[in-house]
């Protein structure tokens, strides 16, 4: 007997926004957690349908811009009066108002550093290979449609149970997505 | 839509024309923009271009190899004009990249979504004017191949830059600018690399783009995430653009030379940059979107947008060039009232009240109605815009130094072949690159387009 490729979990197709919206907040009202929306452009109220609050990123920017800030005048102070201290027109060692531009531009650099590897680094990107990419028309997520899957390890799944669920939804199709 | 330009009627609501022309849906907007780039026959237009683009690049590569065996004496940058020609054009080119960040960023926080359909465009034109910006001070070392002694790094010579020189704040402005602007450039790429691995058709392509898209899903997730980056991206970007010009103009105000050292110096060179910049959008817009014909996403009312804020940045800089004048006089200063007097009068009159013609004078035909509504008009104004800009930093360098405090050393400067050969050269380079950029990424952000489709809105059921 052949054996079925294991099971990732069952998407559905919609055609618009609103109708995906809408599905994804029935399916978290009805006790599903482990779902994903999937759209070619962001949807404010779907991330919010499928109970993803969190976000993390403005702290990890806040932190690159603090390190790079702190770091960019502790290298000039270091250079400057400690390591390598000249007299310049008789200004003093420690001119903190000359060291003002580039402290910022250190601290711009490495926020901006921060929310972009923080970005890719919370999506877990760059990621080759993922399931959803196995589903035929998934090709269209980037284009005019819109899908929510429901992943099969999801406590509340059942196979036959949540395709029934899913039907209701009024998607334009359900099918299985393979590992 | 009823020929309307007034920004509010009776009510007080906006009554504008369109961002997008009706009737485009998801799929119309992908497979249009996505077509520009995945269509398998190039146009001849395109090779055309691009062959005139490269010729004039290989006249930049002419003139950096005999700069390189020969040195910076090819250049007609003499003593008393120590700094000409490459200080004039980084200038220039450094002023013409601020329009792509104030579009992308500036415009995306004041939630001006006209900006969308030109922002990926005017931020490629960022990079490529920084990358041809970033050629001045490095060629004008004299020994080029030593320019990373600029950035502060251990060596065994044991010596270190000095910070208190806004040469330094610049090289650190410029190179986080260039930086920051690949970064938002690349991020803002990510999600149309995704749609053009999907569409591609031969497997090369999809490789490529899909190694660029590095896996990207459109995940809601991922969506969330995403969208802080870019906003904080874009709130980072907004003073990062202020900055870098501000420190530009430092490399003059912060001297003691007579029509340098001026505190007006770093918001009229902001406004100058945007200028500038917002000239050289339209002026490479017109044509693309003629080529192409992108006329229904890049439409009448983005032109006529981008030439409002020309207009108003220009009476900005109009205000500088008064306050330039009046603090000449103002000051009782011999010297600042020489330099103006002979910025006004001496040998380099006409380049000052040229200058006074193409920046001044002509962008104010736009507020005629006519002159705002025909596309050739803004086209031959904002070439005229980016020519006088160009005049705006060769009165600033050259007039200033020419004549400064010793009569004794007077001089006068003019441009060598060489000179012109490398500022053409850098033309020949931009072009070039955005050339490459056209055919090879799409240059109008596909998923922001669909985003602001109407039926993008999530229509909330009225429980």
């Amino acid at each position: 007997m052949e054996t079925k490729p294991p099971l990732y979990g069952l998407m559905a197709e919609f055609e618009s926004p609103t109708d995906l919206v809408e599905a994804a907040r029935q399916t978290y009202d009805e006790g599903y957690r482990r779902i994903n929306g999937y759209s070619p452009f962001p949807i404010e109220e779907l991330s919010e349908a499928i109970g993803f609050h969190r976000n993390s990123l403005p702290l990890i920017v806040l932190i690159g811009g603090i390190i790079g800030g702190i770091a960019g005048y502790m290298m000039m102070y270091y250079i400057e009066v400690i390591d390598y201290p000249l007299n310049v027109g008789g200004r003093p060692f420690h001119s903190s108002p000359a060291f003002m531009p580039i402290t910022f531009e250190t601290t711009v650099l490495c926020a901006a550093l921060a929310a972009v590897f923080g970005m890719l680094a919370l999506n877990k990107l760059p990621q080759p290979y993922h399931p959803v990419f196995n589903a035929e028309r998934f090709a269209l997520a980037t284009r005019d449609r819109f899908f929510l899957v429901i992943e099969a390890r999801d406590p509340k799944f059942d196979h036959d149970k949540t395709l029934e669920f899913m039907k209701s939804l009024n998607p334009k199709e359900v099918i299985d997505v393979e590992v | 839509m009823p020929e309307v330009d007034q920004p509010h009627d009776e009510l007080g609501a906006h009554e504008t024309e369109p961002m997008i022309e009706p009737g485009h849906t998801f799929a119309s907007v992908t497979d249009k923009i996505s077509s520009l780039v995945l269509k398998r026959k190039t146009p001849l237009g395109w090779f055309i271009g691009f062959g005139i683009s490269f010729m004039l690049f290989q006249l930049f590569m002419l003139a950096v190899t005999k700069l390189v065996f020969t040195g910076v004496g090819i250049f007609g940058t003499n003593q008393p004009v120590g700094w000409a020609m490459p200080i004039i054009n980084f200038v220039w080119w450094i002023g013409i990249g601020h329009a792509g960040t104030l579009i992308s960023a500036i415009l995306l926080l004041l939630r001006q979504e006209w900006r969308t359909s030109i922002n990926r465009f005017a931020e490629a034109m960022t990079l490529f004017a920084v990358a041809c910006a970033g050629m001045y001070p490095v060629f004008h070392l004299g020994r080029p191949w030593l320019a990373y002694w600029l950035f502060p790094y251990p060596n065994t010579m044991g010596i270190w830059p000095q910070f208190r020189s806004p040469l330094m704040w610049d090289v650190f402005a410029v190179s986080t600018y260039a930086i920051v602007s690949a970064l938002f450039w690349f991020i803002g790429l990510i999600p149309d690399f995704a749609t053009l691995r999907d569409r591609a058709k031969s497997r090369a392509w999809q490789v490529v783009y899909g190694l660029l898209a590095m896996g990207w899903r459109g995940s809601a997730r991922h969506w969330a995430r995403y969208e802080t980056a870019y906003l904080l991206l874009a709130g980072l970007a907004t003073p990062l653009v202020l900055s870098v010009h501000t420190i530009v103009s430092f490399d003059f105000a912060v001297a003691q030379v007579p029509g340098w050292h001026a505190t007006i110096f770093p918001p009229y060179f902001v406004a100058g940059a945007i200028y500038a910049g917002f000239a050289m959008v339209l002026t490479l817009t017109i044509p693309l979107r003629k080529f192409y014909g992108l006329e229904d996403f890049i439409t009448d009312r983005h032109l006529r947008n981008m030439a409002k804020v020309m207009l108003a940045t220009g009476l900005i800089v109009a205000y500088g060039y008064m306050m330039e004048a009046f603090f000449g006089w103002y000051s009782a200063n011999q010297y600042e009232r020489f330099m103006i007097w002979n910025r006004m009068t001496g040998p380099y009159w006409p380049y000052y009240w040229v200058l006074i013609l193409c920046n001044i004078i002509s962008p104010q035909l736009i507020w005629i109605k006519k002159v705002r509504h025909s596309t050739i008009a803004l086209f031959i104004i904002s070439l005229v815009v980016g020519v006088g800009m160009w005049l705006e930093r060769f009165v600033i360098v050259v007039t200033s130094l020419h004549r400064d405090f010793l009569p004794s050393s007077w001089g006068m400067y003019t441009p060598s072949v060489w000179d012109w050969s490398m500022f053409i050269g850098t033309i020949g380079l931009f072009l070039t690159l955005l050339f490459l950029f056209i055919r090879f990424l799409p240059v109008i952000s596909i998923f922001e387009m669909r985003t602001i489709l109407p039926q993008a809105e999530v229509e909330e059921e009225a429980a």
